[in-house]
């Protein structure tokens, strides 16, 4: 019984990351629109675009692979799962030793890698363009990300997510190291996702994109699900630092419906909380030039240094 | 048992490599060859993979020096090694019966490649100083003529120049480093090394000769600048070889040495290692990433992996230095899976360059691309080498870093302040060098095999013959299994870090649902056959339900590009493009990457230029001085070339008044 359950909660974190991610993405663009005294689409507009996206016959380039046809699908569904192993609401789910914190960052890497071999598959310089930046990126934030990922493991005395909530919940005191971390961890979630300094997820057609230069050849379905993806990978680095830093509300493994529902308003509550915060950021700073994004990854990764460094040499006192 | 069958099978690719002589006129002699070395290497593979109930076997040979003989010995690590290496040249000969016919003079190649099978074999089994470096000799001259292959070529001359150069020096090192493990007494058989015992300057004399002499065949920086040349040089298997399993020879050295006849460890003895192999791996990958020759390439990448997997065993030597015997065992067993994943990658990533090469005549990135329209088994088949060679999940590469990254997770309770500042920076290295490898590779693939085709010989190519889709095949199921299983090659691997380390990982297989578990569940944990499940399912879900709810419509059109697309295959992004931001970023501290561009003033009808310089900073500082050094002191020394009988004579007479004084003394 126990294990229908979980796997219930499993698969509800399944379908509540696809659900919620292109809503997160939604409710961003809405308050930006407010800050900047316009009304906006509504918040379910991603949802729209993606579903009529998916109704619409795919155009392919001429030359076009194989492999540009079946990465999408791949790119979508390492993304979903690493969003889904991922705590949200509930902890220690199911499948949840499947993958530490590790694996679920180099599974975004491998997303990345098919992500960007596509971007170079018709052989336009659009697209050879942004796979080349996304590599130079992806080469400098990944890392950061491991070393952060080492001082929270460090901190935390596992690399599993359900652990390092659980430690962050019970007995964690405050530590210089773990709030190098958090800002290391900022920095990167902003790379990676492609939002304002780094990329601009709201323009086409400007020389300094990453994102959307790789995946300009792309129509239809095959578009739907590359989007999807990135608005989970958005979605993902937020439950991340939510688990991490804030697990306050998360409900314990095997919790009882009443718990898990307010784990569940209390996850919408951060996600809203940080599309606010993403906003606030992405409206008040320029777009910055290409080539002074390895200085921004760079000090993300400095952090993580410093921080795995802090955590090293405070061990034995 | 083993060990007889091993030395029949050494003594049988002895004999293929003697076949030319009395059966020169056959016409596909070669094939024959490549035929015996594989049944021979498959063999000795099976022999050796399955469990025995002895741990070691020793056999005596009344061969080589009098009195001391050729001992040989068979272990769990000689044992693992010899599975590695017979495994790669059991897959490298199915590869060559149907590459080999494209090499020129295909008898001679296959002669040396059986020979060079022999010598590797060889190594791995010797148990004294006499019969290792025999054998480590037999195996650098045997590869040092296939590196001389095409010797026409002036470039693979100078590269067999170096590489004769380099093994030497590391043989050197090597016959010094036995000097001191045997003493003054001389005994250089391993069981009388292993007892003596060794006060720590020896030891420190040791481990730095040792560093010299298999750090230079594995290629470890700043003694990796024959690799590179010589590698690629070679015919393909011959580079996979060399690549994926000599490299891995020498890193048997140094376990047989460092771990084993030096005695309990110190932990100042894993910083050297550590050390170069985290600079090894971060320069390498950086180079890998400028070079648009596809088989240098590789070279450099193997240069980087080799660091990786010093840096596993550095770590291993500080954990077993305090104690930690579980951490040494992670990180001991991390290094060797490593050896192993690498091992299988690498061969098949050689074995695709050398079916491009076949293809096309080009090994150049630049002259390549849209190969995935035009090779589509073969690139399929590269893409899974690049997958798993760039450390992604759920292949074999990532596991063996995952499992370096737990161990070094590990290591702030070691009490040595010096460690705790070094091993987070080697910590960074490694995380940097797995994300550039990753670069790498996309640029590597996406350059030569995506897009459209920038020559005519690639618009042309046709995928290569059975035997080497085989081979190569075969190596990418063996990289598929080990990273959706590999709490069953870790449990395989456990009984060499148990005599080797005495400790051992916690049973693999104890562990649900085939999930790994290196220290404790609930520290760390990783499930790659059900993290590939999870995405295979989604991916076909999502696939199902788009065609049967929404739209399989699809229709070919011309590429839009922003407008129109610039129809001369020039415009596509380039290998150096692609390498552009990493180089301008990294390159620039690594290499002093300098960019010239020089633009023709208007009215001018010269063409711009735009050329980018990258010096090797490791060989300015370094080899550079060397060479003017030597050169100098023998343009000193020239004089004595023209010197009298007379003068002659009392030259000899003050040496041997110099001697005698010496010994009288």
């Amino acid at each position: 019984m126990t294990i229908i359950f979980d796997l219930l909660a499993q698969l509800i974190q399944m379908a509540l990351v696809l659900m919620l991610a292109p809503l997160l993405i939604g409710f961003v663009r809405k308050v930006k629109a407010h800050l900047l005294r316009r009304q906006g689409p509504p918040i379910i507009q991603p949802w729209r675009d993606l579903l009529r996206l998916l109704r619409k016959e795919t155009v392919l380039a001429e030359n076009a692979s194989w492999f540009y046809r079946a990465a999408p699908y791949f790119i979508f569904a390492t993304t979903w799962i690493a969003a889904s192993l991922t705590p949200t609401f509930e902890n220690g789910l199911m499948f949840s030793w499947a993958a530490d914190l590790i694996a679920i960052i180099a599974l975004l890497g491998s997303a990345r890698f098919l992500l960007a071999l596509a971007g170079m598959d018709v052989g336009t310089s659009f697209g050879g363009i942004g796979s080349s930046r996304e590599a130079m990126f992806g080469s400098l934030a990944e890392p950061a990300t491991i070393m952060i990922v080492f001082t929270v493991s460090l901190v935390a005395g596992s690399t599993q997510l359900s652990e390092i909530a659980s430690y962050m919940l019970g007995d964690a005191q405050l530590r210089v190291s773990v709030g190098m971390a958090l800002i290391g961890l900022l920095i990167v979630a902003i790379a990676e996702n492609g939002r304002v300094p780094v990329d601009n997820p709201a323009t086409h057609l400007e020389l300094t994109m990453v994102h959307e230069a790789m995946v300009l050849e792309y129509s239809g379905r095959h578009l739907a699900l590359i989007e999807l993806a990135s608005a989970l990978k958005l979605l993902l680095y937020v439950s991340l630092i939510g688990c991490v830093f804030f697990p306050w509300g998360m409900a314990p493994h095997g919790a009882s419906v009443a718990e898990m529902a307010t784990g569940g308003a209390t996850y919408i509550l951060k996600l809203a909380v940080a599309g606010v915060l993403l906003a606030l950021f992405e409206t008040s700073t320029a777009k910055m030039r290409v080539f002074r994004v390895p200085d921004f990854l760079g000090v993300a990764l400095m952090l993580g240094l410093l921080a795995t460094l802090l955590v090293f040499v405070t061990r034995s006192l | 048992m083993p060990l007889y069958l091993a030395l029949i099978c050494v003594g049988g690719l002895i004999g293929v490599s003697a076949l030319p002589i009395y059966k020169r006129k056959s016409a596909d002699l070669a094939e024959i060859m490549y035929r015996l070395c594989l049944g021979i290497c498959a063999l000795l593979f099976v022999a050796v993979i399955i469990p025995r109930g002895a741990d070691a076997l020793d056999l005596s040979l009344p061969l080589g020096l009098p009195w001391i003989g050729m001992r040989l010995h068979l272990d769990s690590l000689s044992a693992f090694f010899l599975a590695v290496v017979n495994l790669g040249g059991a897959t490298a000969s199915v590869y060559a019966i149907g590459y080999g016919a494209h090499v020129s003079n295909p008898v001679r190649v296959a002669a040396f490649y059986a020979a060079f099978l022999a010598g590797m074999n060889l190594v791995v089994l010797a148990a004294d100083a006499y019969t290792f470096l025999v054998a480590w000799e037999f195996m650098s001259l045997a590869s040092w003529a296939l590196v001389l292959t095409h010797h026409h070529d002036a470039e693979n001359r100078q590269a067999g120049y170096i590489y004769l150069l380099m093994a030497s020096f590391g043989a050197l090192a090597l016959l010094m480093a036995f000097g001191v493990l045997g003493g003054v007494g001389g005994a250089y058989d391993f069981a009388s090394i292993r007892e003596s015992t060794k006060s720590s300057w020896e030891a420190g004399l040791v481990l730095a000769l040792v560093l010299l002499g298999a750090g230079s065949k594995a290629g470890l920086a700043p003694l990796h600048v024959w690799l590179p040349l010589a590698h690629p040089a070679a015919p393909s298997h011959v580079s996979a070889l060399m690549s994926g399993v000599m490299t891995k020879v020498a890193v048997y050295g140094f376990i047989r040495i460092v771990f084993d006849l030096l005695g309990p460890p110190a932990f100042w003895w894993s910083i050297e290692p550590m050390t170069f192999g985290a600079v090894s791996a971060v320069v390498a990958i950086l180079f890998a990433t400028l070079q648009s020759d596809l088989k240098k390439l590789l070279a450099y990448s193997t240069i980087e992996n080799i660091g990786v997997i010093f840096i596993g065993l550095g770590l291993s030597l500080a954990f077993k230095a305090n104690g930690m015997l579980v951490p040494a065992a992670l990180a001991f067993s991390a290094a060797l899976f490593h050896v192993f994943n690498h091992s299988l990658f690498k061969s098949l990533l050689f074995f695709g360059s050398g079916a491009v090469l076949t293809a096309t005549g080009e090994r150049n990135i630049e002259r390549l691309g849209g190969l995935i329209h035009s090779m589509p088994k073969t690139a399929f088949l590269f893409l899974g080498g690049c997958f798993a060679i760039s450390a992604l999940p759920p292949l074999n590469g990532f596991v063996s870093e995952w499992l370096i990254f737990q161990a070094i997770l590990l290591s702030p309770s070691m009490p040595q302040w010096i460690l705790k500042l070094l091993v987070p920076a080697v910590g960074v290295a490694l995380a940097l060098s797995a994300a550039l490898g990753a670069s790498c590779y996309i640029r590597a693939y996406g350059v030569a095999f995506l897009g459209r085709p920038r020559s005519n010989e690639a618009r042309e190519a046709k995928d290569v013959d059975q035997w080497s889709l085989g081979a190569m095949s075969f190596l990418l199921g063996l990289s598929l299994t080990a990273g959706l299983l590999p709490g069953f090659f870790i449990d395989t691997i456990s009984p060499v870090a148990k005599a080797f380390i005495g400790g051992r990982m916690p049973a693999q297989n104890e562990v649900g649902w085939l999930s790994i578990a290196p220290v404790a569940e609930s520290r760390s944990s990783y499930n790659g056959m059900l993290v590939f499940v999870l995405i295979v399912a989604s991916a076909w879900a999502a696939r199902w339900l788009i065609y049967k709810y929404w739209s399989g419509a699809t229709r070919r059109a011309p590429a839009w590009d922003c407008g129109y697309v610039e129809p001369s295959t020039a415009t596509q992004y380039t290998g150096s493009s692609f390498a552009q931001p990493i180089r301008r970023t990294l390159g620039v501290i690594a290499f002093s990457a300098r960019e010239r561009l020089d633009m023709p003033l208007p009215g001018e009808t010269r063409a711009a230029r735009f050329s980018v310089l990258i010096q090797d900073r490791i060989f300015n500082l370094l080899y550079l001085p060397i060479r003017s050094a030597v050169s100098y002191v023998s343009g000193r020394l020239n004089g004595l070339n023209f010197l009298s009988i007379q003068e002659y004579l009392a030259l000899v007479f003050a040496a041997l008044v110099l001697l005698l004084v010496g010994v009288a003394r």
